[in-house]
């Protein structure tokens, strides 16, 4: 793997060696000295065009666990409020010769383009409303570990605001590749058309809700919304929130964080039993741990630059459903 | 794995009695309690430490503590080799620091393993002291490390192969070396 640019590209042994690598580095956090010297040497930079905490600062924690140096570059207060393209401010922090670069923007593919212009390794921390692979990844973990029966044959059901939501891109592709059967849900205005394309089922409704194993909740991103899709936040409750009367004893609560209380889950089920979130931020660090190991460790070629196909190394795949549409900033980027 | 040209050097029966012997001197060696406690390298190294647990506990008669180490984080070729190596999880359960650790391997060689397990153990506490143990001694050492249990010196070329077989993994127990043509098992 050279880098991680979409969940997309990663097949189901793929993901499952790095689940599977994660699980074994939860054990450094319980050490005295919570630091293994693995990427000594090597710098991983964090390059943020959108406001995060948990997604940086689990990637800097993660890079810092396996003595890697971390710099941290904020789009706001940086030369990019002064009209630096993406291209130019790449080039420029390549000058540093970083290992890594983990990258969020808010624009879809800007990973992939990144990939080629600098012999780093891309690890996508988000690119508009395309992927967020790994949180589809850590999402993958938690769900192993909680579920006794694994995720083959697991009814997943995906709730909220799927059109503004690379979290539901991404783990809709992820899930299925582990076997699940995810069902997506939400408001008609919030669910784009064709998305069935993806394998999954569409409802409008959380009428059957209760069949489902796992009910993973979106957040309302209602920073990303331009237009109005909703009447309201409170009549988005009213038929869409996850609340005690709607979660089952013995189904699995996920959220992406930050949770919007009172929107997409009531205060009651945060705080359930059921839920899982506080054990996705833990997986967010030791799978991000396996990530940059499987990135940075051993050998990679140096100034292997452009060479770098659309999905290196997999040039078709038969079991690919449809292309997502790419937006068309894509190519006023490039 | 057997390939025609391998000679078999340790025998089963040879195997266990090397371990007795090995048990018997890390007793001498450590006659004050409290009883020093075992940390095998992965994997085989892991395997034959639980084996000399069980050795110790019946000359001492007194619980030993186990743990198992790997040191992929620890490699000083991680970043030569191709592919990161797959990383086991590590246990030590127990608190090392004031401790007097016996390190047990399969094979000593260049010594670059061992220097590896002594940086990774230092990360879980500080020992009173560090002993090491090994079922072969092929030498070829590269690092100033010397092992303070030798179940047996094997006189070897440097592009040899030594072969340690665990019962546990590869069905029996049993040291062979190889001629430098075979490839090292995994």
């Amino acid at each position: 793997m050279n880098h991680l640019l979409s969940i997309e590209e990663l097949d189901r042994t793929e993901i499952e060696r790095i689940v599977a690598q994660a699980a074994r580095f939860a054990e450094v956090s319980d050490r005295d000295i919570k630091k293994v010297p693995a990427l000594r040497g090597r710098m991983v930079l964090n390059l943020f065009y959108e406001a995060s905490t948990r997604t940086r600062s689990s990637f800097e924690l993660a890079a810092k666990r396996l003595s890697a140096d971390v710099v941290n570059f904020a789009a706001s207060g940086s030369s990019v409020e002064k009209g630096e393209s993406l291209k130019d401010t790449v080039l420029t922090l390549s000058a540093h010769k970083p290992d890594a670069i983990v990258l969020r923007t808010p624009w879809a593919g800007a990973a992939e383009l990144v990939s080629r212009w600098c012999s780093a390794a891309i690890v996508n921390a988000g690119d508009g409303k395309h992927e967020h692979p790994t949180q589809a990844l850590l999402d993958v973990y938690t769900l192993l570990k909680r579920l006794p029966g694994g995720i083959d044959g697991a009814s997943i059901w995906i709730v909220g605001d799927m059109a503004h939501s690379r979290v539901a891109r991404s783990n809709i592709i992820a899930f299925q590749r582990m076997g699940a059967k995810v069902t997506v849900a939400g408001p008609p205005t919030l669910i784009p058309r064709g998305i069935e394309a993806l394998g999954c089922e569409v409802r409008y409704t959380l009428d059957e809700l209760p069949k489902a194993d796992v009910v993973y909740a979106l957040r309302m991103q209602h920073e990303r919304m331009s237009e109005s899709f909703l009447p309201s936040l409170r009549e988005y409750a009213v038929w869409y929130q996850i609340n005690g009367r709607r979660l089952g004893p013995r189904q699995v609560l996920m959220h992406p964080g930050p949770v919007n209380r009172g929107v997409e889950l009531s205060g009651e089920v945060v705080d359930s039993p059921q839920a899982v979130i506080t054990a996705q931020v833990e997986a967010g660090v030791v799978v991000r741990m396996a990530v940059l190991y499987e990135l940075l460790a051993g050998t990679r070629e140096p100034g292997s630059g452009p060479a770098h196909p659309a999905h290196p190394g997999r040039p078709d795949r038969p079991d690919r459903p449809g292309q997502p549409d790419r937006p068309e900033n894509v190519k006023q980027l490039a | 794995m057997d390939s025609p040209n391998e000679k078999v050097v340790l025998q089963a029966e040879d195997v266990r009695r090397v371990l007795v012997r090995v048990a018997h001197e890390i007793v001498e060696r450590n006659p004050a309690p409290p009883a020093p406690v075992l940390i095998g390298i992965h994997r085989r190294g892991a395997f034959l430490a639980r084996r000399l647990r069980a050795q110790l506990e019946e000359l001492l008669d007194a619980e030993v503590l186990l743990g198992d180490l790997d040191i992929g984080f620890y490699r000083d070729d991680l970043q030569r080799r191709p592919d990161a190596p797959i990383v086991h999880a590590s246990h030590i359960d127990f608190d090392v620091t004031g401790r007097t650790v016996v390190i047990v391997d399969d094979v000593l060689f260049t010594g670059r393993t061992v220097r590896a397990a002594i940086e990774a153990l230092f990360d879980y506490g500080r020992p009173a002291r560090v002993q090491l143990a090994v079922l072969a001694d092929r030498g070829h050492r590269e690092l100033p490390i010397r092992p303070d249990y030798v179940g047996k010196n094997l006189p070897t070329a440097r592009d040899e192969h030594v072969h340690v077989r665990v019962e546990e993994l590869d069905g029996t127990d049993e040291v062979s070396i190889a001629p430098a043509a075979v490839e090292t098992p995994a």
